[in-house]
């Protein structure tokens, strides 16, 4: 064998004093870091197996355990940093392509964090919301701009088919595949519960799954597991994924190891083979394609759910939303570079794509001066972590964001970032049975629940401070923000004044 | 029997039209590129007099539709179940990610049909071309059965570029005396034995009834089959961080 280059990242610390050899750590370590050794009559590590997931540490009962980054290091070297010297490593080791999952972890700027919110002082009062009402209600979908009247001059009331979210939150695609049976169950059960969407991903959707509809978004994408017309009339509006923030530009694909006896029935495809999704759809070679494809599943949905594309933030992101804002969709999605994903090609996670801000600020300002703003509804995710970036994103132009890494937090992730390995010790990125039993998705849908319900609470004040009570009145309203330690070429594209201004 | 004189009319109300009618026979005369025709339905035999437009029978779900001329691109696009039966050829992408059902083609069809078709127990989709697919046929071909007879290529392959690229499932039968000259490392080529012949006997003979043509002639002929190396092609291309 080989010599192995690669030092342990994690170390993990027991203090011997504290445990009681209750081997609650190795049982729960699907890793299998722990292990208790007779001889020595005590728990000893493999440190090397640690993915740094604080499973083990969140149960032990007596926190006899804690989990520390390796202070091992190589000689400094702000150019070849540690991460890059093992990478190649790895590269020269396997040859293989460096695999990563969720957002990337790399230092880019965070403009949620370079924004600031206004508030009401003397001259207009703020507002309550313990004690007057405040409307989060956002319906998504084509807006006429035109009044119609029948030749009776009676109104016509009759509108293209909208969502109806209470709050302005909906959650993100995930496939059945990627995230366990009681992860979509939470999630569904959630947002039955809130009164919003979650999305089923490119995965199909599981028969059990099907009651939850009216809160269910169906997703297309280019593999089209799991698509027939009884799908894409389950849900409350399809969406067709295009790209992810993730990883644009490339297709996905699920391993055959992955894809056991109910996966393979969700999808329609053998057990044990990959599951391959193209780059493109091959169907989709230009936005003309793209409408032919919105029709299709208008048709096939007898024009009563919205369509949504949704497209990874990448350069010409304001001229591509400027075509699908033309091709008949009701919604645009765009995910931002720094979304997660179960798994993805660390070097396009970390390089390609641009921050959803930016992203939604042009797009956002291009409709407006093309005048087909309200052709469409904008929806933006890609790192959404809290009330605050919600608040943000509304007035930056956003109808409604999209989370899936805030709501996997919620279910009890601890973005170790290992998902592509499947063997999630929080039952979320899993579909090992033992594993996937851990997430009770009456308390995992409780905790969601509790999350948004909290945002909403925290988006009411943050209104009511502005002296705002309807959430269209925050819509697009770039006066509500100011820069702090950005460029001029930054706050252009946001289009906002630096704070002081 | 219900008939349509279609004409220039806009394709939503055409299809709605259709979708309310409740008669099991259809026939649509006179069309002219109307799209979508067929999207997603069900139980009915719907007969086209003329050239139905883009993304004809996508989604199908258990409808059979006859042209009798030509159809154009995405035709059987995400097809769940039924038969589109084309006088004629097809355009682009026919079958694309087609799910089930069968499509028969009596003459040719364009580029990258039958990408990404995949089958699950009974849902086993058959697209039979008569005489010549364009490039990338059957890419990312993950289950299901293509069928392209060559009956006009005098023995060369009845396909374009890259047949197959991607392929991780399913079988591609080209009758044909030579292969095609870049087929990928992910398929392996063999002459079709009895047994190959025996899972499309069915479907063959639907189809040589369907068009007049003699099964047993066919038959007689060599035929190549395509099948994936491997169904699981990515296993070995990650490391992980």
């Amino acid at each position: 064998m080989g010599i192995n280059y690669l030092y342990p990242d994690f170390e993990v610390h027991r203090d011997k004093d504290k445990c009681i050899n209750c081997r609650v750590c190795e049982r729960q370590c699907a890793n299998e870091v722990h292990a208790f050794d007779k001889e020595l009559n005590r728990m000893i590590a493999d440190d090397s197996k640690c993915v740094n997931c604080h499973r083990c540490v969140s149960l032990c009962p007596t926190h006899a355990l804690k989990i520390v980054k390796t202070d091992h290091h190589f000689k400094e070297n702000a150019n070849w940093k540690g991460e890059v010297i093992q990478d190649i490593y790895r590269q020269a080791e396997s040859g293989g392509v460096l695999l990563a999952s969720m957002g990337t972890p790399k230092d880019y700027p965070v403009y949620w964090d370079k924004m600031l919110i206004n508030a009401s002082q003397v001259t207009n009062p703020s507002i309550d919301p313990l004690r007057e009402p405040m409307e989060t209600r956002t319906f998504l979908g084509q807006k006429s701009t035109k009044i119609k009247r029948d030749d009776q001059g009676r109104l016509i009331t009759t509108t293209t088919p909208q969502l109806s979210l209470n709050i302005p939150i909906m959650f993100s695609a995930m496939s059945y595949g990627s995230i366990s049976y009681n992860a979509h169950k939470s999630l569904a059960m959630a947002a039955q519960e809130l009164g919003i969407f979650y999305n089923t991903g490119e995965g199909g959707l599981h028969e059990d799954f099907y009651q939850y509809g009216k809160n269910t978004i169906v997703q297309v994408a280019s593999g089209r597991f799991g698509v027939h017309p009884g799908y894409l009339n389950a849900g409350a509006a399809i969406e067709i994924k295009m790209g992810q923030g993730a990883k644009p530009g490339i297709g996905g694909h699920l391993p055959g190891s992955k894809i056991g006896e109910d996966i393979s029935k969700t999808r329609m495809i053998p057990e044990h083979a990959d599951a391959i999704s193209p780059a493109p759809h091959h169907d989709i070679y230009s936005i003309e394609d793209l409408r032919q494809l919105v029709f299709a599943l208008k048709e096939a949905t007898a024009y009563t759910k919205p369509i949504i594309v949704k497209v990874a933030a990448v350069h010409n992101i304001s001229a591509i939303a400027s075509g699908i804002a033309r091709s008949g969709a009701d919604i645009i999605a765009i995910d931002g570079f720094r979304g997660g994903t179960g798994a993805a090609p660390a070097r396009t996670r970390d390089n390609v794509g641009i921050p959803i801000e930016l992203a939604l600020a042009s797009v956002d300002s291009r409709l407006r001066q093309e005048g087909i703003r309200n052709n469409v509804s904008l929806v933006v995710g890609g790192s959404i972590r809290s009330s605050a970036d919600v608040i943000k994103a509304i007035a930056l132009g956003a109808d409604a964001i999209y989370v899936a890494t805030s709501a996997l937090l919620a279910l009890g992730c601890h973005l170790c970032r290992t998902c592509q390995n499947g063997k999630c010790n929080w039952g979320i990125a899993t579909q090992k049975p033992e594993l996937v039993k851990r997430l009770n998705p009456e308390v995992g849908s409780q905790r969601l629940v509790n999350l948004i319900t909290a945002w909403e609470h925290e988006i009411k004040e943050m209104m009511g401070g502005m002296g705002i009570n309807s959430i269209e009145a925050l819509r697009g309203n770039r006066l509500m923000l100011r820069g702090i330690g950005l460029n001029e070429t930054e706050l252009q594209i946001l289009g906002i004044s630096h704070a002081g201004q | 029997m219900t008939t349509i004189d279609v004409g220039s009319r806009a394709f939503d109300e055409l299809n709605k039209e259709i979708r309310a009618c409740t008669d099991t026979e259809l026939v649509l005369n006179n069309v002219q590129g109307q799209r979508y025709i067929g999207c997603a339905l069900s139980r009915r035999c719907i007969t086209i007099e003329g050239t139905p437009g883009n993304a004809l029978g996508s989604y199908l779900d258990g409808c059979t539709i006859i042209v009798n001329g030509n159809a154009q691109d995405a035709t059987g696009d995400t097809m769940n179940d039924g038969r589109i039966i084309i006088h004629g050829s097809c355009g682009d992408a026919t079958g694309y990610s087609m799910r089930g059902g069968k499509i028969f083609i009596r003459d040719s069809a364009g580029y990258r049909s039958g990408i990404h078709m995949k089958a699950y127990e009974e849902k086993q989709p058959v697209i039979i071309i008569g005489d010549r697919a364009g490039s990338f046929l059957g890419e990312y071909l993950a289950g299901g059965t293509i069928i392209v007879l060559g009956l006009h290529q005098e023995g060369k392959a009845p396909v374009g570029y890259f047949c197959g690229t991607g392929m991780h499932g399913g079988k591609i039968y080209l009758r044909c005396d030579t292969l095609p000259s870049d087929l990928p490392q992910q398929v392996s080529a063999s002459d079709a034995t009895p047994e190959d012949f025996a899972e499309i006997s069915e479907s063959l003979e639907d189809y040589c009834s369907t068009f007049a043509l003699d099964k047993e002639a066919l038959l007689s002929d060599h035929f190549f089959v395509l099948r994936p190396n491997s169904s699981t092609p990515y296993k070995m291309l990650y490391t992980n961080v």
